[in-house]
């Protein structure tokens, strides 16, 4: 595999000094791959995202001990600089199409003003690409859609839509939260495999934001689990189905309803509590409250174990650790 | 006994204003639907977007008239009773506990309103009843005086659970009750709503768009395409060997968590349905990959099953 594409050492994003949204959070994209945060809401993920992207708002603190793409330091780049990279090397898709497309332009010229003012493409050639791009996700009549207004599509296109704008420059990493989570089952499967194929043909380096561990068995190459702004555990996406050793990992697994897999009339697996809110300054397992297995030492210093080829995890337990997963 | 819920040739559509020059526009929501619910099973709805599964709820609920047909709940005519009386007998949990519960509210106001509005019932029973229902779903007496926005998705979820079983009723309607939770407590209030099924002897229409969440609570499976019911059966049939392509290509758009599968390709094309404007023939033809030049043109015929139904013109 070559290089990384992106790199990210040892995240933390603070909010006002009161909320750590982020705590040391590691994460890589190759060249050609899919890589999937996973976590319950407020685990961090769209924090993270944002981060990656420079979006984060007015009032948060970011640092890292690298933060690169491409080799290309992103910590104390000026917003002129990053504005040029992002939408243009690095794109990012949001979760709901219908907010972060603007009601008031046309599909057409949202789409052709990222190739305008990026490459200083003429009108007619950024038109064409767009009407290019517009096919190649999938939409039927394209010429059509271009003069289109975000409220006259449906939300499977309007996600093509986004995809497509996302695609203007070529990027070469695409940083996508909960891509599909508004869409139908029948539509999130044409999407993802939409963007199956576009990585595949274009070599791109996918960050998927998800909480639907069925997405993230069927597209990542490798995946992250987040719980209160860390990694707790971190493996190529087999392994970590195979053999899921964190307990919040193992717990998350539990609550899923497999049809023929998991009994009907059997109870479904389900963690007691919520993610907390984490202040700066905390110490030990966040995760420790609502694990079957906590003692006194999970409140001390928390190893990182690597507990298999490219697998990793945050816990105190060793390896091969049995019982109840995050069910007491 | 009668049937819990019972459905007869059912119609509803919509009047959408065409704006300036163009005609109005009749969406056609729910098409001709017939189904029963035994007391104590639980009918799980699925289909996509816009297929009608909201509007058949809010018509089962007595929130809106159908147009033709008859409803009848607890072998009663849903319109012509009595509010309070149909209030006893048939409650809804929303999807969204965050716009479904007044927020400026306190929990036990929330929870209690359902008793107040009968009428004729003191405060203090009123009071135990309230207190009975918010442990009976797992939460604390003392939750009851927080707002709604004190709460997590999962407490507020259950907030709307006491308050749709306060007065004790026979069936209830889940509208989506899990989809804007995160799968832990999605768990958490599946477990919860088998337990009070079997404790409460209580009837559930479950509507989802996640089949997987349908296959583990439904004792039968209704799957609706633009209005109308294209296959019914009971769950272990359907999701075993589903009849109708339509729901073939459903259940191959589940994705299950188990990698090295890939995501599978449903074969439907890029027509999305549109309520507004259904095909002539059978409605599903312009995304069917098995259609044929009849499925134009032909009306399928309904055939039945044991203990179900399917409408599809390529099955015997």
């Amino acid at each position: 595999m070559s290089a990384a594409l992106l790199e990210v050492e040892n995240l933390r994003v603070e909010f006002g000094g009161r909320i750590a949204a982020v705590r040391g959070a590691s994460v890589t994209v190759a060249r050609g791959e899919t890589h999937c945060l996973v976590g319950e809401s407020g685990c961090g993920k769209s924090v993270t995202a944002l981060a990656v992207m420079s979006l984060l708002a007015r009032g948060a603190r970011r640092s890292a001990d690298r933060l690169a793409f491409d080799g290309i330091d992103l910590r104390d780049m000026g917003e002129t600089a990053m504005s040029r990279l992002r939408g243009h090397r690095m794109a990012m898709i949001f979760q709901e199409p219908m907010t972060s497309l603007n009601p008031a332009y046309t599909v057409g010229s949202q789409m052709t003003e990222v190739l305008r003012r990026h490459k200083g493409a003429t009108r007619a050639a950024a038109t064409d690409r767009a009407a290019e791009l517009l096919g190649r996700v999938g939409i039927t009549a394209p010429g059509l859609r271009l003069g289109q207004f975000p409220h006259q599509l449906s939300g499977g296109l309007r996600q093509r839509v986004m995809i497509a704008m996302a695609l203007m420059c070529d990027p070469e990493l695409l940083v996508a939260d909960e891509p599909t989570t508004a869409l139908d089952v029948t539509v999130q499967a044409q999407i993802l495999r939409l963007l199956a194929t576009l990585q595949r043909d274009l070599g791109l380096g996918l960050l998927l934001i998800t909480h639907d561990l069925g997405v993230v068995a069927r597209v990542a190459h490798r995946v992250s689990v987040m719980y209160a702004g860390e990694v707790v555990e971190s493996a190529p996406t087999a392994e970590l189905f195979a053999a899921p050793r964190h307990p919040y990992t193992r717990g998350l697994l539990d609550c899923v309803p497999v049809p023929g897999k998991v009994a009907r009339n059997a109870p479904l697996g389900s963690i007691p509590g919520v993610v907390p809110r984490i202040a700066p300054g905390f110490a030990g397992c966040a995760f420790r409250d609502r694990c079957g297995q906590v003692n006194a030492s999970c409140a001390g210093i928390i190893p990182r174990r690597t507990v298999g080829a490219g697998h990793a995890m945050l816990c105190r337990l060793e390896p091969g650790w049995t019982g109840a997963g995050a069910t007491p | 006994m009668s049937p819990a819920i019972e459905v007869r040739d059912v119609r509803r559509t919509f009047r959408v204003r065409g704006g300036l020059m163009a005609p109005d526009r009749h969406v056609v929501a729910v098409d001709g639907v017939s189904f029963e619910v035994p007391s104590g099973g639980v009918l799980g709805v699925v289909g996509e977007s816009g297929c009608g599964k909201s509007t058949l709820a809010r018509l089962i609920l007595g929130l809106l008239e159908p147009e033709s047909g008859d409803i009848l709940v607890d072998g009663q005519h849903a319109l012509s009773m009595d509010r309070r009386a149909r209030a006893r007998l048939i409650q809804p949990v929303f999807q969204d506990p965050f716009a479904s519960l007044n927020p400026l509210r306190r929990v036990r106001d929330i929870v209690g309103l359902p008793l107040s509005a009968q009428g004729g019932i003191q405060r203090s029973e009123i009071a135990r009843r309230v207190d009975e229902m918010l442990e009976r779903v797992g939460l604390t007496t003392e939750m009851g005086q927080r707002l709604p926005a004190q709460l997590s998705g999962g407490q507020r979820q259950r907030v709307a659970i006491a308050r749709a079983l306060v007065l004790r009723p026979r069936i209830v309607v889940c509208d989506e009750p899990t989809s804007a939770l995160d799968v832990s407590v999605q768990a958490q209030i599946l477990n919860l709503l088998a337990e009070l099924r079997a404790d409460l002897k209580l009837t559930y229409l479950f509507i989802s768009h996640n089949l997987a969440v349908v296959e583990h609570v439904a004792t039968e499976v209704a799957v609706m395409y633009l209005g109308r019911i294209v296959e019914r059966a009971p769950t272990d049939r359907l999701f075993a060997a589903p009849e109708h392509p339509y729901t073939k290509a459903l259940l191959a758009s589940v994705l299950t968590p188990e990698p090295g599968l890939g995501v599978p390709d449903v074969g439907l094309g890029d027509i999305l349905p549109d309520p507004a404007n259904i095909p002539p023939g059978c409605r599903f033809h312009p995304r069917c990959p098995m259609a044929e030049e009849r499925c134009r043109s032909e009306t399928p015929p309904m055939r039945q099953r044991p203990d179900g139904m399917v409408e599809c013109l390529l099955v015997p």
